[in-house]
């Protein structure tokens, strides 16, 4: 099973106390903002606090992004400058429109791991479409790179171009996400969904979820620390579900050494497709440590 | 010898009185209830008068609680007064000093105060005594350690000052009255009760008089003198909070997590156990975290025990904790809940953590769970003076409770922006390393090796037990080495443990 990233924790760059407990969450993946939680006036500070927290500080095992500035910004080099020779850290781009904005930044990764040292090719990639045309091109961006291993909606600016506002039930953002969703899994990669901002409104959050993951989504952009508990909950399947996948592969094992793909489960057909859901939901509760690996050899 | 006693056989083997009754030896009151509530009570005019009528003199020692935290106007009104009388060279001895009590600062300069006794220090107080601007060091005792110098009289108390919110004109005193809402509530007075029973004489000081009986009390009519009436004991704002929040910051409920889970995997964690949590964020958030556990294994606690917080009533209110024992109510919630709930007791400080063992409720303790400004790698903990040397803190029932629970427990963030809160040897020595069983980081838990057994069940558990001096070694290595303190030879401090024996020293601080 792939990487999780079911949470991915946004940590502004410029904040030196968040910086040096970014591991200590037990969030899938951390993402350091040099972006637009960043102030103008701190964008310095911010990506040398981030490239010397990397070097400096020993993170453990945890996936960790950086959300540069966009290329044409004129900051957005120098942010890769400082990030990519760290060989630490996946490059997110904000605000993509088109799968050449991709390519542009991808030579200069593969520039700055030349002159680095580090395996071409070595520094992973995210893209976040955040506008109508960035959705509309969410297909050729999510296909642009091998180094893309997902894909992001981020809300707020996308909302604001299409001229409405979020709302709880989020409509407004039903095409976007599904048109990130597509284009993600037409890909192979994640789909990562937007923030939820109100860190206090835990219901409204879950609610949230629960719909981006019956929609499809790997997994989703927080805020705060107090959300992972929330999304590691709703993306963990159930013990029921869990048993249920067992018994499937439990039982296409059996069926196969009997030499047939295809089997009757408590009179429903199971095949090639449910099969790999199963051993999906039981990679997904390995990976969150509701299922010992033991099992999952046994029967995976 | 009268006829009538001389016809009694073995009279000296009987307990009686030697003397026939007289009738006109009894005098019978006959006024009404009210009337004598006016003329016979023990109101006095001032505070200067009551001093006054105790035989207050220079060099003696008074006594106040801290039931009022930081709205506290008592301390500073009476010092001002007795300031006013000439006095001078007082002990002062408090439960507890806060910041609002910056103030006797000019009774301290001018030789009205000449030694301080305390639980803690904190604000200005605290920089000028780590200054080095009283020339007798500060005596620093836990709660228990107070109530047992004063039992034993290694605390001998002249006066007592006691600030009550209720009153009784013959002074049945208490931090809250039932006989209707008073603008003022502290809770209980649990610090208090030793002051009254064994101070020579005792001023209770209340903006409340209300009718008799003023049931129930905190400190009965039988162990005070004489009462004052003022305008102002103190700011209801800054006596309590509503109800104590838990924590938002997401590093301290992960501490919070982690320590739940410890009582969880510790073998104490049983139907009827009981516990402690102390009043820091993360401490507090424990309980936030336990509640999930007694719901889901269906076990109920016995009693919770210490500074009561409505986080705590809210537990008991739900039914998973049976009875509180509460010595100081943190917020509204939590002195409301003392005022209207049989199951809620007021407990005396020595009944709370009295060394003597006579009764003491710390003692029964399952587990606590306590906050630190650091610990060390022999498990010290320091909660007294900060990473810069100077007073910043209470030892309260740290001690206390560390001895006394089964399972202890520290929460600290490995780190506090640049300081590290786990060292090689904390400043001060507060509670000694021999009686913490558990500290909790959120970078990892250290188990105290006395306490093998411990190890192994949350190891089994799964919990991440690292040895201490990996988690020293962490945060050395993110923080660095910090320059040490620079002090003089004068000691400031003598902080003792709860015994009275001393356990450490704080010297002056040569920058504040």
């Amino acid at each position: 099973m792939n990487r999780l990233r079911r949470t991915m924790l946004y940590i502004p760059g410029n904040n030196a106390g968040m910086l040096k407990d970014a591991d200590i969450y037990p969030a899938d993946c951390v993402m350091f903002d040099l972006e637009d939680s960043v102030a103008v006036t701190e964008k310095d500070a911010a990506r040398l606090l981030v490239r010397e927290a990397l070097s400096a500080l020993r993170y453990g095992e945890k996936e960790f992004f950086v959300r540069i500035n966009s290329l044409e910004s004129g900051l957005g080099l120098m942010d890769l400058e400082a990030m990519v020779p760290t060989g630490r850290v996946g490059i997110r781009l904000p605000k993509t429109e088109s799968a050449g904005e991709v390519l542009a930044c991808e030579r200069e990764i593969l520039r700055l791991e030349k002159a680095g040292g580090l395996p071409p090719g070595s520094t992973p990639m995210m893209a976040a479409v955040e506008s109508a045309r960035g959705v509309l091109h969410a297909e050729e961006i999510a296909h642009a790179s091998k180094r893309l291993v997902g894909i992001a909606l981020g809300a707020e600016d996308y909302v604001t171009d299409l001229k409405t506002t979020r709302s709880p039930s989020g409509i407004e953002l039903l095409f976007g996400r599904s048109m990130v969703l597509l284009a993600a899994r037409s890909a192979g990669i994640d789909a990562i969904d937007t923030v939820y901002s109100d860190v206090n409104d835990e219901e409204g959050f879950r609610e949230e979820v629960r719909l981006i993951r019956q929609l499809g989504f790997s997994g989703k952009s927080i805020i705060n620390p107090r959300q992972i508990a929330v999304v590691h909950e709703v993306f963990t399947p159930g013990m029921k579900e869990v048993e249920d996948a067992l018994e499937i592969i439990e039982a296409i094992r059996e069926a196969e050494e009997r030499g047939t793909g295809v089997l009757s489960l408590h009179g429903k057909m199971v095949d090639r497709p449910i099969v790999e859901r199963a051993r999906w939901v039981v990679g997904l509760a390995v990976a969150a440590g509701t299922l010992q690996r033991k099992e999952e050899s046994q029967y995976g | 010898m009268d006829s009538l006693l001389s016809r009694i056989p073995y009279t000296d083997e009987l307990t009686i009185a030697p003397r026939r009754f007289h009738p006109d030896r009894v005098v019978k009151n006959t006024r009404t209830l009210r009337e004598r509530e006016q003329r016979h009570n023990k109101i006095v005019g001032s505070l200067k008068e009551a001093a006054e009528l105790c035989g207050l003199e220079s060099g003696m020692t008074i006594s106040f609680h801290h039931h009022f935290r930081d709205g506290d106007s008592v301390v500073c009104q009476v010092l001002d007064t007795l300031a006013d009388m000439g006095l001078r060279d007082l002990v002062l001895a408090a439960s507890s000093l806060t910041d609002c009590h910056a103030p006797l600062l000019r009774h301290i300069q001018s030789g009205v105060i000449r030694r301080i006794e305390t639980s803690g220090l904190r604000g200005r107080l605290a920089d000028a005594v780590s200054a080095g601007e009283m020339e007798v060091p500060v005596t620093f005792r836990s709660h228990g350690g107070r109530a047992g110098a004063i039992e034993t009289g290694q605390l001998p108390i002249d006066v007592a000052f006691l600030g009550a919110p209720a009153c009784d004109p013959y002074g049945n005193a208490n931090g809250y009255s039932r006989d209707g809402e008073n603008s003022i509530l502290c809770g209980s007075m649990g610090y208090a009760k030793c002051d009254a029973q064994y101070a020579r004489r005792t001023v209770v000081i209340t903006n409340n008089v209300v009718h008799y009986p003023n049931t129930p009390f905190g400190i009965p009519e039988s162990d005070v003198d004489y009462i004052v009436r003022v305008e102002d004991i103190g700011d209801p704002a800054g006596i309590m909070s509503g109800a104590t929040r838990y924590t938002q910051n997401p590093k301290e409920l992960l501490i919070a997590e982690l320590a739940c889970k410890v009582i969880v995997a510790s073998g104490c964690f049983q139907d009827g156990f009981s516990f402690q949590m102390g009043s820091g964020g993360a401490s507090l958030a424990v309980a936030r975290f336990l509640r999930e556990q007694m719901l889901a294994k269906d076990i109920r606690a016995s009693f919770a025990l210490g500074g009561i917080t409505g986080s705590i009533v809210a537990l008991h209110e739900e039914g998973l904790v049976k009875k509180l024992l509460d010595v100081q109510s943190f917020d509204l919630k939590a002195a409301r809940s003392l005022r209207d709930n049989r199951f809620h007791q007021q407990i005396s400080a020595s009944y709370y953590a009295s060394p003597r063992g006579e009764g003491t409720a710390v003692n029964q303790l399952d587990t606590v769970v306590l906050s630190a400004l650091e610990v060390d790698c022999d498990f010290n903990v320091n909660v007294l003076t900060g990473a810069d040397g100077v007073i910043r803190g209470a030892v309260g029932g740290h001690p206390d409770t560390a001895f006394g629970a089964s399972v202890s427990i520290v929460v600290v963030p490995l780190t506090r922006g640049r300081i590290p809160c786990v060292v090689r040897r904390v400043g001060t020595v507060v509670t000694p390393g021999g009686t913490v069983d558990v500290i909790v980081t959120d970078r990892g838990i250290a188990v105290n090796p006395r306490r093998e057994d411990l190890r192994a069940r949350l190891r089994s558990a799964g919990l991440p037990v690292l040895e201490i001096a990996e988690l020293e070694r962490m945060a050395r290595r993110m923080v660095g080495d910090p320059e040490p303190i620079r002090y003089t030879d004068k000691v400031v401090g003598v902080v003792t443990y709860r015994d009275g024996s001393v356990i450490d020293l704080i010297h002056q601080v040569e920058e504040v």
